[in-house]
């Protein structure tokens, strides 16, 4: 009976999440346009774009070095196998199709996720705790619109473009190695390439990077929202951001892997 | 009489098992200050967020002039919200903000107001409160008295008819809790509002108040004129002001000491 009940109580809870993840992603997409600039309400853009500022722009760096770090690794991983058999061109194909496909948007959703899932998580934790989410609804103003839709159009828009810059520096790292074991140049070497991915593995590339984005910011928010007790509670939600959007993250690739899997295959 | 600014009727709130709120009934006429007196646990925060619309109660209705704000329309809500402040006990200023930002907020986000006269109407609204020099300043630069007059500030940006405190006093020394009841007082002769406070404070409420309440174990047990208040024979209410601690039972206190002493050897 005890298992029963811990074995409900896990699908239970496991099931409320879910649900509040998807309340919370639905009111996030209907407050997402007053954000914007023109259409939104005066000035709110502005909040948008200093969170595109600190997701895109200030995450950069660690970005490019984790994957030109990981496109290298994989180069040469792949190259000391494939050297073998004569084959040391395909480390190419390797990484362009490794990185186009999985490896860009998901070092890019691990990055996010620890730098800005946690930030969200304990900027709207502290908001609680000190009462501000209160003084938001007192004031009329709806803390979905307010806090959660700039860091929502912010990250769907920003993770995207981290990825393809994820992609750029993997494929550079690539460059690097081939030109360093084979003496390729770069502009062989990106010819190649071009010839060698898809555009489909670019836009699929590109679609799992959204469906990350949107994992990211809504576990952050909820985690934050949740929030309950004092500073203690701010760093466990935060904690919880991550763990539960990474883990997130990858169950929606293994989801989406074998969706363009099977789509391939008809 | 006129109709109630706001209206608590059989008002009651429970957690699982525990009551927090046992069917409070409270009327707070235009214009008037009523303090909201109690212990600590005594349910004065949880009838002050029914108040305010954060929470929903488990019976009993809450009406801001006349309307049922567990039952009116988003839209209605709204309104109503536009017509009342709240200066919360942490002061609930947003850290990320300075503190015109602070004030300007509700300005820019609820009315059409153009960026000069919002600029305008914030300097006024700090300058009442004795901040037009703070303007600038982020809230972790102000002192506790200064960041309770910035959530003032920001309460009665949009004019509200009813304003409310909760534990105004709280964490301030008595010269400037004083500073705090007299800004109290002039908003009330200023702007004529309907100001609830919730205190534990004595020497605040009487100073500010026109009335007072007294929350006890989730019931109200009274609800008076000032002079009336300082006259009740009401055990619980001459408890509170003559500042009597409860008594308690000493002998279980003494067993207990006993005991340790039987554990750790006792001396002499």
């Amino acid at each position: 009976m005890n298992v029963l009940e811990a074995v409900g109580g896990g699908v239970d809870r496991g099931l409320a999440y879910i649900g509040g993840l998807t309340i919370q992603f639905w009111l996030g997409l209907r407050a997402s346009p007053r954000v914007l600039p023109f259409a939104g309400k005066r000035g709110r853009w502005r909040a948008a774009v200093r969170q595109m500022a600190a997701i895109g722009v200030d995450a950069l760096p660690m970005v490019g070095i984790m994957s030109a770090c990981a496109g290298f690794i994989l180069a040469m991983q792949t190259g000391a196998e494939l050297r073998r058999f004569g084959a040391l061109q395909y480390v190419m194909d390797v990484v362009a199709v490794g990185f186009t496909r999985e490896l860009g948007p998901l070092l890019t959703a691990f990055v996010v996720s620890g730098r800005s899932g946690s930030a969200f998580s304990a900027e709207i934790g502290t908001m609680v705790v000190t009462s501000e989410i209160d003084a938001l609804r007192t004031m009329a103003l709806d803390p979905i619109e307010f806090v959660l839709a700039p860091k929502y159009v912010a990250t769907m828009i920003m993770v995207p473009c981290l990825a393809i810059m994820s992609n750029a520096f993997g494929l550079l790292a690539g460059a690097g190695f081939m030109y360093i074991t084979t003496k390729i140049t770069l502009a062989m070497y990106l010819r190649y390439i071009y010839n060698s991915i898809e555009l489909r593995d670019v836009v699929t590339g590109l679609l799992k990077s959204v469906a990350f984005a949107a994992i990211i910011v809504n576990v952050g928010c909820l985690e934050g929202f949740r929030t309950r007790g004092g500073p203690d509670a701010v760093g466990r939600s935060a904690t919880s951001a991550v763990v539960w959007s990474t883990f997130l993250v990858i169950l929606a690739d293994v989801f989406f892997t074998a969706i363009f899997y099977l789509l391939h295959q008809v | 009489m006129a109709d109630p600014m706001i209206s608590v009727d059989d008002l009651t709130v429970q957690y699982g098992d525990h009551r927090v709120l046992n069917g409070v009934s409270l009327d707070v006429q235009p214009g008037e200050v009523m303090a909201l007196l109690g212990g600590s646990g005594s349910g004065k925060t949880t009838m002050l967020r029914h108040i305010i619309g954060l929470e929903r109660p488990t019976s009993g209705t809450v009406r801001i002039r006349g309307i049922d704000i567990n039952r009116c329309s988003a839209k209605e809500l709204k309104a109503i919200r536009c017509t009342m402040g709240v200066a919360f006990q942490e002061c609930a200023l947003f850290n990320s903000m300075s503190i015109e930002e602070n004030v300007s907020l509700p300005l820019r986000e609820l009315t059409n107001l153009a960026d000069p006269v919002v600029e305008i109407m914030t300097y006024l609204k700090l300058a009442a409160v004795g901040l037009g020099e703070a303007a600038k300043q982020m809230p972790q630069e102000l002192s506790g008295g200064m960041k309770k007059r910035a959530a003032v500030a920001r309460a009665t940006a949009l004019d509200p008819e009813i304003l409310v405190f909760d534990e105004p006093s709280a964490g301030l020394d008595p010269i400037v809790a004083a500073g705090l009841d007299d800004l109290i007082l002039l908003l009330k002769r200023a702007f004529h509002m309907t100001i609830l406070v919730v205190t534990h404070e004595l020497a605040s409420a009487f100073r500010v108040a026109d009335r007072l309440a007294m929350l006890y174990q989730g019931s109200l047990i009274a609800v008076d004129s000032k002079d009336a208040f300082r006259a009740s024979t009401q055990p619980r209410i001459r408890q509170f002001l003559d500042r009597t601690a409860d008594a308690f039972d000493s002998t279980v206190v003494l067993d207990h000491f006993r005991q340790l002493a039987g554990i750790t050897g006792a001396r002499g």
